[in-house]
């Protein structure tokens, strides 16, 4: 047995059979969707399994930095799709489930995980998805789990799809309408407007990122430094709130404080319900966390 | 085991597309000798009928689109896989999501099985119906809803053809990205049941990287829409369950389609090897290299021959392998990457790297890959086509292994790949009429599949499981991972009447049977 198999034995004994229980990551985003609710912590296994640059698939820990994973993958001069603050984990970032301000190339972050080692609520550990870049083999529990809080299955090891790292970035911004900068460029990675200004990312090959970049010029758009978003997020409605940043065909918006959680119809509802109590019936799993709760 | 009958389609070669009209690709050239089982006397109309559940589904739809006729069930009894003996019951063609789930309703109130239908050009039998279940038939609902250019979505029904919301989007700078091989016939209904693939889905992915919203009728006939037009999902992903759910999930209805911008340059290259293993490590060496082609696929030589009469692409017909490098994107990003992976080629013994000059060369390459499955017609009469996925850099090391499978079967393969994802697709030819040979058919692919899954692949990387796989899911999931995949599945279909016998070993049964090795009571291969 491997020395990560040996670390998910021992996660899969921390999470058990019985009693509330939940995966501690980096609690960057600990409140989201409601608090754990008193239930027990434990810890996912750390550390980088396997990495094979020629696959472009990582195997890691759930509970590894997401940071440390992309300092990893930067000597390979490769990346994965996903985002999150400092100290924030793989595992917590995918049951966030919040994807990547740059994913107009990198794809959102449904798209990153290929497999996950989980521990069920009845304490029986079991693996969704598969280690290949392609696979529709069975239904995509992997999907399910992202976004989830972990209510439906605890996941200790991953899977993930990595990309090539750019070989140029470069920010831009303007008084301009997002359409006009949207019309001026080919995939964009990111397009944000805040009213007044539109600022975009321009990644690949650097003399085509020059001369999109010599195009956006003729519509009054310079470089500029990233830029630093509001911390909290709301789901765009067709109005921009005061201070609020749209993130460009997202859905997302960054505003000061978190909006209230979208509606869902009723329908929805009961088949979320019954997908929770078919994955969790005795309500072990982040009890006190509703995936519903949450803002965007 | 004596009833297997010609599949020869012939997608890429038949003019036009067939998958509007009512009619199942797959009855083209072949004539299905009726099957003893369901001739008889002709039942009677419909409209008349003594049946409670025919009269429920008449009285929700109109005579006309309720079909009981030995006819009707025989046509809709199979699909484009090689799997016959499918029994399908009452064959319904509802207009709206009302009249989908009016079928739906129908069938739970007289304790009956439904199974949704788009073109059947499915390869693994997802839509051959076990026990007699109501065919839901979607290509009625085919129309474009909506196309909203600036923000690159459209809403489409399920029955609208997957070419054919590309060619509506003509001049618009957008198209509709997952190309499968059968796209002139195949619905996007299908595509997200199957969550289906095809050679670009490299760059851009498959199905469910391009579907944001959907609306479904659930098995219980509660019609929900999952899924939003932007944004990450509210909630559980419960779009990205119900999409590959190959008709066990419920029944779409609308689904929102995300729309790629077309690239403002796009180069098309043919490379030629004189083995199958160094095109093989060619491929890992482009991936390693931090590339993604927007396609990347491998012809063997027997694949090459067989086509080149066909289309005179230029195909070196001497060649043990090809490779299709498309590359997409601006410009400078395009030419930089011609230029190293023809270094890359030629570092691997490539003898000629060939960058397609206009776009009927371009046309006339892709148009050999495409029509590959058309032209092994005058080699056998009859084939079998898998799809597994392996690890990328052990390509080379498993296609020299199904060759060797293949020889040991007696059989004749011709490999025609999506390399770049490691998405296998041998191709087994055979002659039905010969004793003894689908036994030898069916092995060959079990040894196919066994070597996949040992090299650290799965059962399926476009084609689904269906009918034709779950047997071998037992070889990939363990029980536990396959009951968690049934805790999905119930949460949607609780009472286990949409299209049960497929996708999970466990459950329903086709027939009676299901055992491992074996294939359902009543359909065979």
């Amino acid at each position: 047995m491997s020395a990560g198999d040996v670390r998910m034995v021992g996660f899969r004994s921390d999470v058990g059979d019985s009693g509330a229980v939940c995966v501690r990551g980096g609690g960057t985003h600990w409140g989201v969707g409601g608090g754990p609710d008193g239930a027990r912590e434990v810890s996912a296994p750390v550390g980088i399994v396997t990495l094979d640059p020629a696959e472009m698939t990582v195997m890691v820990g759930a509970g590894t930095a997401l940071s440390d994973l992309a300092g990893e993958l930067a000597i390979h001069g490769l990346e994965v799709g996903m985002k999150g603050p400092s100290g924030a984990t793989v595992g917590g970032v995918l049951m966030v489930g919040r994807s990547a301000l740059r994913r107009r190339r990198v794809g959102t972050i449904a798209d990153v995980l290929l497999q996950a080692d989980c521990v069920g609520a009845d304490g029986v550990a079991f693996t969704a998805g598969g280690p290949t870049v392609k696979n529709v083999t069975g239904y995509d529990l992997c999907r399910l789990l992202v976004g989830s809080l972990g209510t439906l299955a605890l996941v200790g090891r991953v899977i993930l799809r990595t990309r090539p790292v750019p070989s140029r970035s470069l920010w831009l911004a303007g008084e301009v309408e997002p359409e006009r900068v949207l019309d001026a460029t080919y995939r964009p990675s990111c397009v944000l407007w805040d009213g007044v200004r539109t600022s975009v990312l321009l990644e690949g090959h650097g003399e085509d990122v020059d001369e999109t970049a010599a195009r956006l010029a003729l519509l009054g758009l310079s470089a500029t430094e990233p830029p630093v978003l509001p911390a909290g997020r709301g789901r765009w409605t067709g109005r921009l709130p005061s201070g609020g940043v749209l993130e460009v065909g997202s859905g997302v918006v960054h505003q000061a404080d978190d909006g209230g959680p979208p509606t869902v119809s009723d329908g929805v509802r009961r088949l979320a319900g019954r997908m929770r109590a078919s994955f969790d019936p005795s309500g072990r799993l982040n009890p006190g966390r509703d995936p519903y709760r949450v803002a965007a | 085991m004596a009833m297997v009958r010609s599949r020869f389609t012939g997608f890429f070669l038949q003019p036009g597309g067939n998958g509007s009209s009512d009619t199942p690709p797959g009855s083209g050239r072949s004539v299905t000798a009726p099957d003893r089982r369901q001739t008889g006397p002709m039942r009677r109309m419909s409209g008349r009928s003594r049946d409670p559940l025919v009269r429920a589904l008449v009285s929700a739809l109109d005579a006309r689109r309720v079909q009981t006729g030995d006819g009707a069930r025989r046509l809709y009894s199979r699909d484009a896989s090689v799997i016959r003996g499918g029994r399908a019951g009452v064959v319904c063609f509802p207009e709206t999501t009302e009249e989908v789930s009016a079928c739906v309703v129908a069938s739970l109130a007289h304790g009956r099985d439904f199974v949704a239908r788009g073109a059947g050009t499915g390869l693994a039998g997802g839509a051959v119906p076990c026990d007699e279940p109501v065919m839901v038939v979607l290509t009625r609902m085919d129309r474009i809803l909506e196309v909203d250019v600036s923000r690159r979505l459209a809403w489409v029904e399920p029955g609208v053809v997957n070419l054919d919301l590309s060619r509506h989007l003509a001049g618009t700078g957008l198209y509709f990205a997952p190309d499968p091989s059968s796209q002139q016939s195949c619905t996007i209904g299908g595509n997200v049941a199957n969550n289906s693939g095809g050679p670009h889905c490299l760059l851009y992915g498959v199905t469910s990287a391009h579907v944001l919203a959907v609306e479904v009728v659930l098995p219980d006939g509660e019609v929900v829409v999952l899924g939003e037009e932007e944004g990450d999902s509210v909630g559980y992903d419960l779009r990205g369950a119900f999409v590959g759910g190959e008709g066990t999930l419920g029944i779409a209805t609308r689904i929102c389609v995300r729309l790629t911008e077309d690239p403002p340059d796009v180069a098309t290259l043919l490379l030629d090897f004189m083995s199958v293993g160094a095109a093989a490590e060619t491929v890992s060496a482009i991936i390693a290299a931090g590339m993604i082609p927007a396609a990347l696929e491998m012809m063997d030589q027997r694949v090459v021959e067989a086509v080149e009469p066909f289309v005179n692409a230029g195909y070196p017909t001497d060649a043990a392998a090809v490779l299709i490098v498309e590359l997409d994107g601006q410009p400078s990003g395009v030419a930089d990457e011609i230029r190293r992976i023809e270094e890359l080629a030629r570092a691997h013994g490539a003898r000629s790297v060939r960058v397609a000059a206009d776009e009927g060369e371009r046309e006339r390459i892709w148009k050999g890959r495409k029509s590959a499955f058309g032209a092994i017609a005058v080699i056998k009469p009859d084939y079998y086509l898998n799809d597994t996925v392996i690890p990328r850099t052990k390509l080379a090391e498993v296609i020299e292994r199904i060759y060797e499978i293949v020889e040991e079967q007696d059989l004749i393969v011709m490999n025609v790949f999506h390399a770049g994802d490691g998405n296998l697709h041998p191709l087994l030819l055979f002659d039905a009429r010969e004793a003894g040979v689908m036994e030898r058919v069916l092995a060959a692919g079990e040894e196919i599949v066994r070597v996949s899954v040992a090299a650290g692949g799965v059962l399926s990387g476009e084609h689904g499981i269906g009918l034709e796989k779950k047997r071998f899911m037992s070889l990939q999931f363990s029980p536990a991972d396959l009951e968690a995949q049934q805790r999905l599945r119930s949460a949607f279909d609780p009472v286990g009447r949409a299209n049960p016998a497929k996708v999970l070993p466990t459950g329903a049964s086709c027939g009676h049977v299901t055992s491992l090795g074996r294939l359902p009571d009543g359909v065979w291969v």
